[in-house]
């Protein structure tokens, strides 16, 4: 610990010789204090609005689908720009708004929760934010080309993603740009958690949501450049004359979803190990008693990110692998249940002679809760192999990960705001405004994807534009919660864009509670610029 | 005991309601044709039942604390963190009941991979955006499309309403035709980008892809049509390829096979774009 400690003493003398010749005590003022910041809220802060703007672009296509499926026959749009839109709603909730709100949380929230000044490497961190904007703005810029947005899914698989016309080269360079910014994004994770404690503060003495995202980065340093790796191939193969994935030169497609996979299965446990981790601050705060069985949880986490790399292909079943290799994939998979089901146990074992009231954050955990098991139920059912291939890509699946996506990693994303914003803008939200955002949220979600289930196991293919009229009923439900819940996100916006321009006083511990036991809370309301400028000890 | 637990999630699967006549509001799995499709559906129902099962334990436990233990209810935190014997219980149960799920699963899978003794093969190649049909050894082979009716039907702004279509989207000028309680083999590939072939009724999916042949099988025990489609994207029309399958008593689908196999009759050629090219060809 004594070498944290010194680390953190030297980083501090040298962040502050660094600052000595322009405002210490505060943020440049004007366009300069964004363009070219450094300190770890205000990256904090782009991030989670530029993941907000990302959520409604990406909302707006999921509302387009929902349009063009509300009744059989089509109605709106030509097929090839329905699949350019599920591709592109896809890519953009995945890298623009989930994976970014994290990285805005834990810019925010890391060197607060662990006692440091800001970000290890924190010109690093400019960059890394700054590349999202022209990644996106090229990523978007695909729907104005010649031949469309990219429509052959996001999973990119080839011979068929081949056949996108001028989006393509666009694709893979926007996918090498989130891929750098998020292999930025986890390197300064990691160095910060690794050298910038507080004395004292061992490993086991983190709180979940720094370990949740110390495991998270490092699946992210690990997978990242296997995507790009992947996306490259499809290049070369493209324009070089490489037959990676293609047969006629040798080279094999069914190779790139299993390299796909092998990048895209951590990225499943990317998008919901810090929502673990969140859930994990949030109920004991409001069951105003300790996290039960902490270590269990950091183990569990620490499993599931190893089984998330021996599992990929259970995302492909229908390949036609041999009998061995499905039987280990199914084994496998079904045993990332044990670590899930330890987790909802422990959180369900501390609210257990609780002491629980129901705030904003505490509900979306709740909900996050039990919507979120009902996710892992569903990914269960599809584990079993002989299931899985009447399951397969149908609906089943899309209702299965927008369960564990949407009341998962997007309901801990506004659990932490609700959780986090009076301490990051000092102001408290309107808590009455709060509590309808979450009942509409939560009613319509469930209107929205649980006939999803309904409409996969009778039959219905996903990412089809129109469909036989025996679907006709659920659709209609669904897309009647999609627009619910669509319009629903509306209040959000509000909430926080009001929060941050005024409010009342929030208290430095602004839960009434005892318990919220991290360093944050020692802060004031908002915490100071430069976040301890004096390391805190920790017991 | 897989076989006990079989019945037992039958039992309790043949209670729900799934006939007909809520067709529309259909929320459940087809049990299907096949031996393959009730076991998977068998599974399907047995992994529901304990999925259920779990649920009414873990979310009766959480709403149990959420209404016993409210602050507002004056309610005081207990002190407790952890448990090691509560933890090892719960993780030791679910392994075990894993363990159950894994055996019957496994036993059907082992029968889905067993593609030996077939009646009958066909090769089956998929293209953007229809199906070609190969019976192997039977000199007959053709290709089955989206029916032209339907595919007017579906054009954005057609007009057409798509309820007075019947089965919308998934009927083909030409089906698949196998004869019943026959074991018939697919070899499935693709000329261009991968498709997935699949009927609900018969169990069964797998991807055709290029260059390489999957194989799968099924045993239809019930004469009649069953419709599937296409279940990877594979592009614009993806939703437009859809797969039907007429299963024929053993003597209908030999005068069938016989009368695709003259070479005058061959009327189900000339639907197809490529043999109607050669006969123009020839012509000239």
């Amino acid at each position: 610990m004594s070498t944290a400690h010194n680390l953190t003493g030297g980083h501090t003398a040298g962040h502050a010789d660094e600052h000595h010749d322009h405002d210490h005590h505060g943020p440049e003022k004007g366009w300069r204090r964004w363009v070219f910041a450094t300190n770890h809220k205000d990256i904090g802060t782009m991030y989670m609005l530029f993941s907000l703007a990302m959520f409604f672009v990406g909302g707006t296509m999921a509302m387009v689908i929902r349009a063009e499926l509300f009744q059989p026959g089509l109605q709106l749009v030509d097929p090839q720009f329905f699949n350019s839109m599920t591709t592109m709603h896809a890519l953009i909730m995945i890298f623009g708004a989930v994976m970014p709100a994290f990285v805005g949380l834990a810019n925010w929230m890391i060197p607060l929760q662990v006692g440091a000044p800001d970000m290890a490497l924190p010109r690093m961190n400019n960059f890394s934010f700054w590349i999202l904007p022209f990644a996106f703005s090229m990523l978007l810029a695909t729907l104005f080309v010649p031949g469309g947005a990219p429509a052959g899914g996001w999973t990119m698989y080839p011979p068929l993603s081949l056949q996108n016309g001028t989006s393509f080269p666009m694709l893979i360079f926007a996918v090498h740009l989130m891929g750098a910014s998020s292999i930025m994004g986890a390197i300064n994770v990691v160095v910060t958690i690794m050298n910038m404690r507080a004395p004292g503060m061992s490993l086991l003495k983190m709180p979940l949501f720094v370990w949740t995202w110390l495991i998270t980065a490092y699946l992210l340093v690990a997978v990242m450049p296997v995507l790009a790796g992947a996306v490259t191939m499809l290049l070369t193969d493209h324009y070089f004359g490489t037959s990676f994935f293609q047969a006629a030169g040798g080279g094999d497609p069914v190779m790139f979803q299993h390299i796909f996979w092998f990048f895209g299965h951590p990225e499943v446990y990317i998008m919901i190990l810090p929502a673990f981790g969140i859930v994990s601050e949030i109920i004991p705060t409001f069951s105003r008693k300790p996290l039960f069985g902490y270590d269990a949880m950091v183990y569990a986490t620490a499993s599931i990110a190893f089984l998330s790399f021996i599992v990929w292909a259970h995302h492909m079943f229908t390949v036609g692998m041999p009998l061995a290799g499905q039987m280990f994939f199914m084994l496998a998979t079904m045993l990332i249940s044990v670590p899930t089901g330890v987790k909802v146990f422990n959180w369900t074992a501390t609210m257990f002679k609780g002491s629980i009231s129901f705030e904003p954050p505490m509900l979306f955990a709740i909900s996050f809760l039990f919507l979120f098991t009902i996710g892992g139920f569903s990914g269960l059912m599809l584990a079993m192999v002989p299931a899985d291939f009447q399951y397969h890509d149908t609906y089943f699946v899309v209702a299965h990960f927008h369960y564990v996506l949407v009341p998962g990693a997007v309901f801990s994303i506004m659990a932490a705001v609700y959780y986090w914003l009076p301490k990051w803008t000092g102001h408290m939200y309107n808590m009455k405004l709060a509590t309808w955002h979450f009942w509409l949220s939560t009613i319509f979600v469930n209107v929205l994807f649980f006939p999803q289930h309904f409409l996969g196991l009778a039959g219905m293919p996903r990412r089809i534009p129109d469909y036989s009229t025996q679907f006709a009923d659920w659709n209609m439900v669904s897309s009647i919660g999609a627009f619910g819940f669509g319009l629903s996100q509306l209040m959000f916006a509000y909430i926080v864009i009001s929060t941050i321009r005024g409010g009342v006083k929030a208290t430095d511990k602004v839960w009434d509670s005892g318990t919220p036991q991290g360093l944050e809370w020692t802060l004031s309301s908002p915490p100071p610029y430069h976040s301890f400028e004096v390391a805190p000890e920790v017991k | 005991m897989s076989k006990i637990l079989k019945y037992v999630a039958g039992g309790i699967a043949a209670s729900l309601p799934a006939s007909a006549a809520f067709a529309a509001w259909d929320l459940n799995m087809t049990v299907g044709v096949t031996e393959l499709s009730r076991d998977i559906h068998g599974l399907h129902m047995l992994i529901f039942w304990i999925c259920v099962l779990i649920a009414v334990a873990v979310f009766g436990m959480m709403i149990y604390s959420l209404v016993k233990f409210r602050h507002s209810q004056g309610a005081v935190a207990a002190k407790f963190d952890h448990s090691t014997k509560a933890e090892i219980v719960w993780t030791i149960i679910p392994i075990a009941i894993l363990v159950g799920m894994a055996i019957p699963a496994a036993e059907t899978l082992i029968k889905i991979e067993d593609t030996r003794h077939s009646d009958l093969s066909i090769k089956v190649t998929a293209y953007q955006w229809k199906w070609h049909y190969d019976y192997l050894d039977k000199n007959v082979n053709f290709f089955s499309t989206l029916r032209r009716d339907h595919d007017k039907a579906r054009q954005l702004h057609s007009g057409v309403d798509p309820y007075s279509v019947p089965n919308y989207l998934l009927e083909v000028d030409h089906p698949l035709v196998v004869p019943v309680g026959a074991k018939v083999r697919i070899l499935l590939t693709s000329s261009d980008v991968i498709h997935a072939w699949w009927v609900p009724a018969f169990g069964m999916k797998k991807d055709a892809i290029p260059g390489f042949v999957n194989e799968m099988w099924f045993r239809a025990d019930k004469v009649g049509t069953y419709r599937g489609q296409c279940a990877e994207l594979c592009g614009r029309d993806h939703a437009f390829m859809p797969v039907v399958v007429r299963v024929l008593a053993k003597d209908e689908y030999d005068s069938w096979l016989k009368e695709q196999q003259q070479p005058a009759a061959a009327p189900v050629a000339n639907a197809n774009v490529e043999s109607a090219a050669l006969t123009v060809a020839k012509a000239e």
